[in-house]
Order: structure tokens, then sequence, then C-alpha cells
């Protein structure tokens, strides 16, 4: 029984992570319908960029406290202007383009963040300093759910409750809200749509940070490809949860977390990711609106 | 030309991107022995060339503003055509292919066996770059998975050769086959999917492929791969491996020319016309009579077929395979191909091969760069010139009474 | 001419939600072989919705949509998919002109040839001496149907460049080349001045005199008035109102719905 409940804790963290990346997918896709590719690079250029920060300032022997706190602030600032900039760049001018075009600019992207990094850093597995101190109360449960876990899960929840209430309560989640349904509406009720569509991508990238830096000392290395599969399956719990809805991409990280955890522990783990993507082609096969999505007509 | 104001914008962008690099680019950690190595000139090399770039950006596209506002005033002519059109003039493209066919020709005769491998690699991507083409460029598909079908290709030729004996010829309509029938298979129920979707779909196919050749070792041998795959064979005439590669390269000559020649028909077709139409917009075509599954079935099966007999002859070069040759970036790059080149423009995915695979070949400067300057290809292309180097050209038809 | 029993195209009862909006509610309407047929109504009643159910693109939630081809037996259209409805011989033009805008003039007339020939990828190979006649017949009925609508001077150039009315008649003509036996046009007359309305109607009229019927949505009073022989006039997804320009005219339904005050004192 043991072994269940620490596949469903490892199934859960993992999903919360899923779900921090998802939600970057699903806002942009709500607000501009494009996939955003290089998602998972910006993901990865957060657990990166921790990395750095954290290992210069612990080499300057700061207190753990303010490295922490420092490395947070850096991983989802940089992330931030990361993914602020690929907007700006290389989707706002194709916005009126046909629709291949950003797709492709955006896998571009992709493979230039990921080649940047490679180039900038390294391409070998570097190891990620363990920033989550180890909780004693946590002890006795340790077999099954460890203090990095619990963080993991904790922080998710805060997120994701907290980008909850900033898109219902806030001004700019109301903006956010009505370029969602209709951009030109929006622009001529005075919303500058520009401006919402960079908080999108803010807003996202800083998430995707945080998720990366949190997997990255639960894991305890990375490397510069991390961004694909990972951008790969968070992008699968969106299409699951129905693209464009928040509450589906948390649901579908959920889902997708828990299938893996339990196919890996119970099946097979060589073919782990191949769930994730046998789970994807099923899913847009037989209900690409998503579970909770709706279908949508083209108008004509 | 350049105002005050662009240079305030350009020293803007240049510390905008001093800044964005700073943690990655200049600092860099050896976590191991804790030293911090501080790569400052990095910073300043960054700064200059953003700075740089922001400017030269800033005057192509305000000379293509221009260029646009002209047209709708009335006062230039549209010239949808690129300034590039004598590239399309039948007597150029005449000249053009007789030279470099002569050329590719002599060419095993003046250079050595290592260029002419080289050489090969490049032809096979013409192909490949070609049958991606049927699918991305004419018929719109954006298709991720590529690599998928010369995966299929490669290791049916290598398992074929390994439980049955069987030879190159015998493998090579076969493998085509086999990557079709994949095309079938995999088509029939994602190409109801809107683009993206499908985009995403195939990505995932292509993946699924090389993680079960990685895993399954009992059928594939897993990530150690199939070795001793023989060379093709001249009537069971022994060859030294200098005449080897030089018979397999004409025989890829002979491939990129037949697939030229099939694929150029196929696009003045009623087929091809069909997939051109379905790029531009799907529900007009249905509305026109078009079946649209079919037709999108057949793009993607026929772009499989050349894929999968470029697999054979990758598996027939290297005489080795593992799944390691066949990631997502491969497709990626046959994707780069298409979209430099020009999407749907055979002379355009011609060049874009040879530039693409020959510049970090002989440029081994450029070497280390080349995944990095394939994304940098994508983006620019699609911001700057998304009709690719050579734009596909709408062919006129003559009346004859 | 003589009336046929069976009109060519029957609706019954057709009824299309969109979630929970009704679309279109029991809609009834009948076009006999050989007429012009208007469908009028204000914005959003549900007139572009009723084309998209005939050609297939949405599937209406119920009734029935049937065609009586000459000499054929009845067909049922529901579960047709769009490019069998095309080739049952319904041809329609769009209300946002939808051409293959990166293709020529001509090119997108050959493309409406599609469905009425057969080369396969066998054919286009090998160039079969069938493929080749069968290419040559395409230009040269694609180029006749471009002779026909005056565009014979730009067929070379992208469909995309042509002037706004000009992509209009592009739009029939490429419609026209599937060989239809009715033909719907959505707004044809939209964006249009007065002379090249004029020129529509004539061509409108031009194209009935060939055995073609008409199922037209317009908003062009006049236009519709002087061409049609039956009018259907909707609002909210129903149909309020049908008979000849001028029973519709003054019908008052009609005109509180639709027409407005104005209109009475015009």
């Amino acid at each position: 029984m043991d072994y269940f409940f620490e596949l469903l804790f490892s199934g859960l963290t993992r999903g919360s992570i899923y779900a921090l990346i998802a939600l970057g997918y699903t806002m942009v896709y709500g607000i501009i319908g494009l996939i955003n590719f290089a998602h998972g690079e910006i993901y990865m250029i957060g657990a990166f960029t921790a990395l750095v920060v954290s290992s210069v300032l612990s080499i300057y022997g700061l207190p753990l406290l303010a490295i922490l706190v420092l490395t947070v602030l850096a991983a989802t600032v940089w992330a931030a202007a990361y993914g602020f900039t690929v907007e700006r760049l290389a989707y706002r001018p194709l916005r009126n383009a046909p629709r291949l075009s950003p797709l492709i600019s955006a896998i571009g992207m992709s493979i230039f963040l990921q080649n940047f990094v490679l180039l900038a850093q390294t391409s070998d597995f570097q190891p990620f300093p363990n920033l989550i101190p180890q909780f004693a109360f946590m002890e006795p449960y340790a077999a099954i759910i460890g203090s990095t876990d619990l963080i993991i899960l904790t922080v998710a929840a805060l997120m994701m409750i907290l980008l909850t209430l900033t898109i219902k309560y806030t001004r700019t989640g109301q903006a956010m809200r009505a370029t969602a349904q209709d951009q030109k509406m929006a622009l001529l009720v005075g919303i500058n749509v520009d401006k919402i569509i960079s908080i999108t991508f803010i807003i996202g990238s800083a998430l995707a940070a945080i998720g990366g830096l949190l997997i990255a000392s639960h894991i305890g290395q990375i490397n510069c490809s991390i961004g694909f599969i990972a951008g790969i399956k968070a992008f699968t719990a969106a299409v699951l949860g129905g693209i464009g809805s928040i509450p589906g991409a948390v649901l579908g990280s959920f889902i997708l977390g828990l299938t893996e955890a339990f196919a890996t522990g119970y099946v097979s783990s060589d073919y782990e990711d191949v769930f994730a993507f046998a789970l994807l082609v099923l899913i847009l096969i037989f209900r690409p609106a998503g579970l909770l999505g709706k279908a949508t007509i083209e108008k004509v | 030309m350049i105002a005050l104001k662009d240079i305030r914008n350009a020293i803007g962008i240049g510390l905008w991107f001093m800044f964005l690099t700073f943690p990655l680019l200049v600092i860099k950690v050896n976590p191991v022995e804790k030293t911090v190595i501080w790569r400052w000139n990095n910073m300043l090399l960054i700064g200059a060339a953003s700075f740089v770039a922001y400017l030269v950006s800033h005057i192509i596209l305000r000379r293509r503003d221009a260029r646009q506002k002209r047209i709708r005033q009335g006062s230039e002519q549209i010239t949808t055509q690129s300034n590039l059109l004598f590239l399309k003039t039948p007597k150029f493209l005449l000249a053009l292919s007789c030279t470099g066919l002569l050329f590719a020709l002599v060419f095993p005769a003046l250079f050595s066996t290592y260029q002419i491998n080289i050489m090969i690699t490049a032809l096979m991507y013409v192909v490949l770059g070609l049958g991606l083409n049927i699918v991305v460029g004419v018929a719109g598909l954006l298709n991720l998975g590529y690599v998928a079908f010369y995966a299929v290709g490669a290791y049916t030729y290598a398992l074929l050769h390994l439980h049955f004996g069987l030879g190159f010829w015998a493998a090579l309509p076969i493998g085509g086959l086999l990557s079709a029938l994949f095309g079938i298979l995999l088509g029939f129920p994602v190409l109801r999917l809107r683009g993206d979707y499908l985009a995403i779909v195939t990505l995932g196919f292509g993946e699924i492929i090389r993680l079960i050749l990685e895993n399954w070792n009992d059928f594939s041998k897993g990530p150690s791969g199939i070795s001793n795959i023989p060379r093709p064979g001249f009537f069971g005439l022994e060859m030294s491996l200098e005449t080897a590669i030089i018979y397999l390269y004409y025989l890829m000559i002979c491939m990129v020319l037949f697939t030229i020649f099939v694929v150029n028909r196929l696009q003045n077709s009623r087929i091809g016309r069909a997939w051109f139409a379905l790029r531009e917009d799907e529900i007009a075509c249905q509305a026109m009579g078009i079946d649209k599954t079919r037709t999108k079935l057949t793009a993607f099966a026929l772009g499989a077929t050349w894929a999968g007999m470029a697999g054979v002859f990758f598996a027939a070069k290297t005489t080795f395979i593992n799944p390691a040759s066949f990631t997502f970036l491969e497709s990626a790059i046959i994707l780069c191909i298409v979209v430099l080149g020009g999407m749907g423009s055979i002379v355009g995915v011609i060049v874009g091969a040879f530039v693409l695979i020959l510049v970090p070949e002989y440029l081994r400067v450029f070497a280390d760069y080349r995944m990095l300057a394939f994304g940098v290809v994508l983006v620019v292309m699609m911001l700057l010139r998304p009709q690719g180097i050579v734009a596909n050209v709408r062919r006129t038809y003559t009346h004859k009474p | 001419m003589p009336p046929s029993t069976l009109p060519l195209l029957n609706v019954s009862g057709l009824t299309m939600d969109f979630g929970g909006i009704r679309a279109l509610d029991h809609l009834d309407l009948q076009v006999q072989s050989g007429e012009i047929v208007a469908l009028i109504g204000p914005n959003g009643a549900g007139k572009t919705t009723f084309f998209n159910c005939l050609t297939g693109l949405y599937t209406p939630t119920s009734g029935d949509l049937k065609l009586n081809p000459p000499g054929r037996p009845e067909m049922r259209l529901n579960d047709l998919k769009p490019n069998q409805i095309t080739e049952q011989g319904l041809a329609r033009t769009f209300q946002n002109i939808r051409l293959f805008a990166n293709m020529t003039v001509l090119e997108n007339v050959m493309i409406g040839r599609h469905c009425r020939t057969k080369a396969q990828i066998f054919g286009a190979i090998f160039r079969t001496h069938q493929t080749v006649r069968e290419e040559q017949a395409i230009v040269e009925a694609s180029r006749a149907i471009l002779e026909k609508m005056g565009l014979t001077s730009q067929a070379d150039e992208f469909a995309g460049n042509l002037p706004y009315g000009a992509q209009r008649r592009l739009e029939i003509a490429r419609a026209l080349a599937t060989e239809p036996i009715l033909l719907l046009l959505d707004e044809p007359a939209a964006g249009m001045n007065q002379h090249e309305t004029k020129e529509l109607s004539h061509l409108i009229l031009a194209i009935r005199q060939e055995g073609l019927s008409i199922l037209l949505i317009e908003h062009d009073m006049k236009l519709v008035m002087s061409l049609s022989d039956h009018i259907f006039v909707m609002d909210y997804g129903r149909k309020i109102a049908e008979g000849r320009p001028e029973e519709v005219r003054n019908n008052l339904l009609v005109i509180k719905a639709y027409l407005g005050e104005d209109f009475i004192h015009a």
C-alpha cells in the first residue's frame, strides 16, 4: 500500500510541475491562439538561471535563505524577460500572418534558445544544488512523500490560487479575459491588447521558471534539453484539459502526472515518455477539445 | 537615414540584451570546483551585436513598409513575383540545370572520397527536403515528425537485411511503400485536426517511433543499433570502398533527378493544384468539391514515401544505424531546408538543402553554431521573407486552341 | 417552362442549435427548377448558417435537406460531406470572399473543375494520354468560363490582387466551373457600386438562362426585387414570410421586422 501512496504523491508532484508549465501554454493559446513551442525552453532557462545564480551566491558564501530568495527572484525575472522578448521578437510581427508562420517561428525560437544555452553554458548534465531544506517533521513519512514533494505541492497550489485570483479579480485579469474572447472588441473598449499579451507571456514564463526551479532541485540535475520533453508533456496536459482553459490545464496536468507515475510504477519505466505521447495522440484524435474545453466552430 | 531616435532605441535594445543574456552568457560556474568565471567580453559582444542588428533590421523593415505604402498609393506596380524571378525563366533554368548536372557528373573525378561523402549527404537532404516540401510547402500540413518516416525506411532496410538477407534494391521500394503505409496509418486519424494540433501530433509520433526503436531491444537492437548494412550492389560485383562510394553517389544523383521529375509532375497536376488550394483555404476547397481528407492523405503519404526511400539510402551509406540519427532535430533541419529555400518551390528546396548542409560542413567555424543558426533561419525567414529565397511562382497555362 | 412536380431543392423543418442558441428554427424552403430565389432578412437572421448547413459545413440538428436533380432520384443531403454535396450539383460563393489568393485567376477556376475530372497520382507522374487530354480540357473549360465572366485579361494574375468586384465575379466563375445545377450566392453584390451591381444582375440572369437555378442571400433590395421569382424572409432563424416580390414588399410582418418604416414611405 505504501508503494501505491508513493506513486500517488510522485504523480501529484509531477502533475503540479506540469501544471506550472501548462498554464503558460494555455494562457498564451487562449489569448493569441498560438502553440508557443518555445515555452519549454523558457522553463529550462528558468532552471538554468536558478542554477547559475544559486551556485554563484553559494560560492560567495551567502546564507541559505538569501540564496533561496535571490535565486527565485532571478529565475522568475529572467525567464519572464525571455518570454517577453520572444513574443516581441518572433510572434508579434507575425500576428496577422498565415497561421503556419508564427508556428514555424516558434519552433525556430525553441531550437535557438536550446542551442543558445548549450553554447553559452554546457551540454552536460549539471548538478543542481538542493535549495529546499529537509523538514524534520516529515521524517516518518519520508518513504512516501519527501519534503521536496511537499514544498512543490504547496508552492504549485499557491501559484494556481494566486493566478486564479489575479485573473478573476484584478483589472489586468479582466482585460486578459476580454482580450482572449475578442481581440478587436477589447481594442475598441480601450484595452491595450499588446500590453495584455506581453503580460500574459510574462506571467506564463514566470510560472514556468518556478516549475523549472522546483523540479531541478527535486531531481538534482539539469541540462539544456530538459525543456523539449517537459514542454511537450505540459502541452499534452494543456490539451488534455482543453487548451485555453486554466482549470483544464491543472486537471490535465494531474491526470498526466498520475498516469505517468502509475504507468512507470506498475507497467514499465522504459516507455515513460511514450505514455505521454500516446495519451496526446489519443486525446487529439478522440476529443480534440479536451476535457473542459469547448468545441469551436470555424466561422465561414 | 538613421535618426538620433533610432540610435537611442538601438542603445536601449543593446542594453536590454546585455541584461537578458547576463546570467547565462557571462557567468560560468564550475559547480564541482566551486569557481566562477566572469566572461564580460561576451556581454560587450552581445551589446554591440544587438545594437547593429537592431539598426539593420530597422532599415530593412522601414524600406519594406515604405514600398508597401507606395504600392497602396498606386505609385508603384505590385511585383508579387520576386526580384529573383530570373531564377525561374526557362532559359536560365535550363542553363543552370545543365551546368549543375555536368558538375555533378564530374564531381567524383575532381574531389576526394570525403567530399563525395558530404555531397551524398547533401543530396540525401535534397530528397528529404523535396519530400517534406510536398507536405509542408505545397499542402500546408506542418509535419514535425517527418524523421519518423526516414527512420522507417532506414530500419526497413537494416532489418530486412538482418533477418532475410534482402539487398538494397529490394529494400528501396519496400522502404518507400512501408513509409507510405505508416503515413496513411498516422494520417488517417490526425489529418482531421487543425494545423497546429497536427504539428504537435506528428512531433509526438516522431518521438514515439524513436523511443520504440530505442527501447524495444528484441526488435531493433535498441540504442546500440544495427551494423554491417551492405552498400548497394551492382550485379554482385565486388567493389572497393572508394568505388562503392562513387557508385552510391551516382545512384543518389539518379534518385534526386527521379525525385525532381516526379515532384514536378505531381505539383503541376490536378492533385498538385488541389494541394496548393488546400494550403490556401480548406473550406473553400471543400466547397469546390475537393475531398479534404483524401487529398491531405495523398500528400502525407507521398511525402512519407520519399523519406522512406531516403532512409534506405541513409542506411546503405552509413552501413550502421541507431535511433540517435532520428531525433526531432533531424525533422527540424529538413523543415529548415524547406522554409529557407521557399515553400512549394523545387529550385528553392534544392538551394536550401545545399546551403544548410554544405555551409556548416565547409565552414567549420560555423559547425558549432549550426543548430543555433537553424533556429535563427526559421525565425528570420518567417519575419522577413516567408516565401523563402526562391519564391514559388505560379505556372501560367497557355491556351491551345 | 412546365412546372415540375417536385421542387429542385426541398428544405423542411431545418433546425440548427449552437450550444443553447437556436440559429435555425424549423426552416422550410423550396427552390423550383429554373427559379431565382432570394433569401433576405436582417443581419444575424441565420441566412449564412442556412447556407453552411446546406453545403455540409455544419451538420444540422434536425430537419431534411433534399435535392431532386433532373433525371436522377431524390438525394438527401444531410449526411454528405461538403465535397460530396458539390458533386451533387450545389455550388456556392462566400460572403467574405474566400478565393485562393496566391493562385492565379485561371487556376482558381481550374480548381472548380476538380470534382468533374479524375486524373490520379499515376496519371500525373506518367502523363498518360488521357491525363494530358483531361488537363487540356480543364484549361479550355476554365478559359471559357473566364471569358463569360469578363476576366480573361486577368487570367494569369494572382486572385488576391484583383479588385473587389472582380474577386466577387471570380468566386462565381469558380462555382460555375463545378457544373452546378443550383448556384448559391452569399451576398454577391456586397461592396459593389451601382454599375457593378447592374452588371452582376445581368450576369445572374444570363446564368439562369443556361438552365441553372439560383438561390441568393442579398441585402440590396433593388437587386432582390428586380431579379427574384420568389423571396423568403427570415428573422431569428425562422421563416417569417415568403412569396413573389410584390407580396413580400407588402407583407406587414416583413416591413415591421426587417424593412423598417422608411421603406413604406419610399
